[in-house]
């Protein structure tokens, strides 16, 4: 059987992956496929330790991560597009001030 | 003897090609009602009685040139047929199609007529539908036409519309069978009340079960909701610009989703395999004729229906259908708690 | 355990790509990849539930709507940086070495705690796989325990609905 370590590492490398986007890239879309990358990564350190304990909470709380994910995407989707429409970039190097 | 291993494999294989045997009837089917519904002859050269026509179409497509526009991206131009069709027959892999039975005794346990008996099949079919619109919008986007991205973009927004519809009328029979596995829901369906009404779901559900064709109609881009494949307005919709195999890939995925969705429907509403006067093992011949009937009315519904225009279709999904499931589910719920299922 | 690695193997490459490359049209659909690997990975880990809601939910709704926008935006050709930005080559390497110094440091913490107990996964603690991914269960700790959990999520929900509306509209 595989060991929880080995899940756990799983989970480490994904979150460091999506933490390297959300620094690195100049792309906002990219930027939110890297947080979505992020809490994938906590879905699964979520339901490994579900089943490591033997209780249904990981899943119920994997569901909850996914439902706030889907709301999160799509709020931030929605600002990307009003973005785009004033400056009709998404690199948000270009969005430095608050009022222009 | 067999041993069950084998035994799976061969229903596999036996599945896959029923399941292609049944798009290719479908094709021949599909012309031949259109034929008599407008009052005129179908195919009726190639083959007696023009039975042999699927053969010839699907021979003309694969001689064809396949085509590719300039500005093709061209992974995904070839990526989305190949979604399409993979997702069309990988849907039919957690229906099942008869009890269970021993092969007239040649295995040595009995053995469900149904690829993988997993407990959440239900949603198993629309994970899978779900990944089917993937195909779709690449196709729409690589295919760099004008004509294709329109289409594709309709026709994913409505099937994400009309997936709402199709979910809720799924979850309502799921609390009236209290299982996800549809050999479990077949199962809630054998027997009869009275000695002659079948105990099944669509004289429980009956809204849930006329919500649910219509979801699936709109679910496989058929007529009457078939605007994103308007020949009138759009060429083609998402397979503009495809060609030989790639576009008989499409053609073969929109059939099989056909089938796949009358099974479904058969499965959870009209009793599966369960009929009067078979014995359960020959029970796959009523799934048949049952699925021969709600195929018949797809046809049936395509020539004789107009068109939905896009914005009707719409709004028929979000405001007539998607209440009308969630009252649906509200009531069944509190039938289930008061009457006790 | 050949499964496992199989999908962690392809989840992890297919994530790095999703940072590492150009097309955010490429992206999306490699992460939508991720997703269908980790969809197994918790099948491996008995809750099929779980898998096929993150693919009907991840990859089947909120990747579909990252897709739209994509296309919407016209967004598959990525801006080059302009120079001395944060993605030249310089900080893109510092910026790796200090991703790969954060997986150490993370693995590092989540690995020793594992020494209190043993056994994990091999056995589970007293649940047998059976019931544990059962959709009943879930849903008898989900409107149990969780309820409050599960209304506030309705809201949130719907919040997220007219907001996403509201923000992006043409004119209010």
């Amino acid at each position: 059987m595989v060991p929880l370590e080995h899940y756990l590492t799983l989970s480490a490398i994904l979150f460091a992956t999506g933490t390297m986007g959300v620094f690195l890239r100049r792309n906002v879309i990219t930027v939110l496929l890297s947080i979505e990358v992020m809490l994938n990564a906590v879905n699964v350190a979520f339901i490994a330790f579900g089943r490591a304990l033997g209780s249904a909470d990981g899943q119920v709380i994997m569901f909850f991560v996914v439902t706030v994910a889907a709301a999160e995407a799509a709020v931030g989707l929605a600002i990307v597009i009003a973005l785009f429409r004033h400056r009709e970039t998404l690199n948000p190097d270009v969005f430095t001030s608050l009022k222009w | 003897m067999i041993p069950v291993y084998f035994a799976q494999v061969g229903i596999i294989f036996a599945t896959f090609g029923l399941l292609l045997l049944a798009a290719a009837i479908m094709v021949y089917s599909e012309r031949k009602v259109a034929a008599i519904i407008q009052q005129r002859y179908g195919p009726y050269l190639v083959g007696p009685k023009g039975m042999l026509q699927p053969i010839a179409d699907v021979v003309k497509l694969i001689f064809k040139e396949t085509l590719r526009p300039l500005g093709a991206d061209r992974l995904l131009f070839m990526l989305a047929p190949l979604i399409s069709a993979t997702a069309a027959f990988a849907a039919f892999a957690v229906v099942p199609f008869g009890a269970k039975t021993t092969l007239f005794g040649l295995l040595d346990t009995p053995m469900s007529l149904q690829i993988a008996d997993v407990n959440v099949a239900v949603l198993v079919i629309f994970a899978i539908t779900s990944v089917s619109l993937y195909g779709i919008v690449l196709a729409g986007w690589s295919s760099n036409s004008k004509y294709s991205l329109l289409g594709a973009l309709r026709s994913v927004s409505q099937m994400i519309s009309y997936e709402l519809s199709y979910g809720l009328s799924l979850a309502s029979v799921i609390v009236v069978a209290g299982s996800l596995s549809l050999t479990d829901i077949v199962n809630a369906q054998a027997g009869t009340w009275l000695g002659f009404i079948p105990r099944w779901f669509v004289f429980l559900q009956p809204v849930g079960f006329v919500i649910f064709m219509i979801a699936g109609i709109a679910e496989t881009n058929r007529a009457p909701f078939d605007f994103p494949e308007a020949e009138q307005e759009l060429v083609a919709g998402y397979h503009t610009e495809y060609s030989s195999t790639p576009f008989m890939m499409f053609f073969l995925a929109e059939y099989i989703n056909m089938v796949t969705a009358a099974a479904v429907a058969t499965d959870l509403f009209l009793g599966g395999w369960h009929g009067p006067w078979l014995p359960d093992y020959l029970g796959w011949i009523w799934f048949l004729i049952k699925i021969g009937a709600i195929l018949f009315f797809y046809i049936w519904m395509r020539w004789t229906l107009p068109r939905l225009r896009y914005d009707q279709l719409m709004t028929f999904g979000w405001k007539v259908l998607l209440p009308l499931a969630a009252v649906n589910l509200i009531v069944t719920a509190a039938g289930v708690i008061y009457f006790g299922y | 355990m050949v499964l496992f690695y199989l999908f962690g193997t392809v989840a992890v490459v297919a994530s790095l790509l999703v940072v590492l490359q150009r097309n955010p049209m490429h992206s999306v659909l490699l992460l939508i990849v991720s997703f269908v690997a980790l969809a197994g990975l918790y099948i491996l880990l008995d809750s099929p539930f779980a898998a096929v809601i993150q693919i009907i939910i991840y990859a089947g709704a909120i990747m579909v709507l990252f897709l739209f926008v994509v296309m919407l935006l016209n967004a598959h050709k990525e801006d080059d940086p302009p120079a001395g930005s944060l993605t030249a080559g310089g900080p893109l390497r510092i910026g790796a070495v200090l991703a790969v110094v954060l997986t150490a440091e993370l693995i590092w913490a989540l690995v020793r705690a594992e020494g209190t107990r043993d056994g994990l996964l091999a056995g589970g603690a007293g649940a047998d796989p059976g019931t544990l991914g059962s959709v009943r269960e879930l849903g008898r700790v989900l409107f149990t325990d969780y309820a409050f959990a599960f209304e506030v999520t309705s809201i949130l929900i719907i919040v997220a609905m007219v907001g996403a509306v509201v923000l992006a509209k043409r004119e209010l």
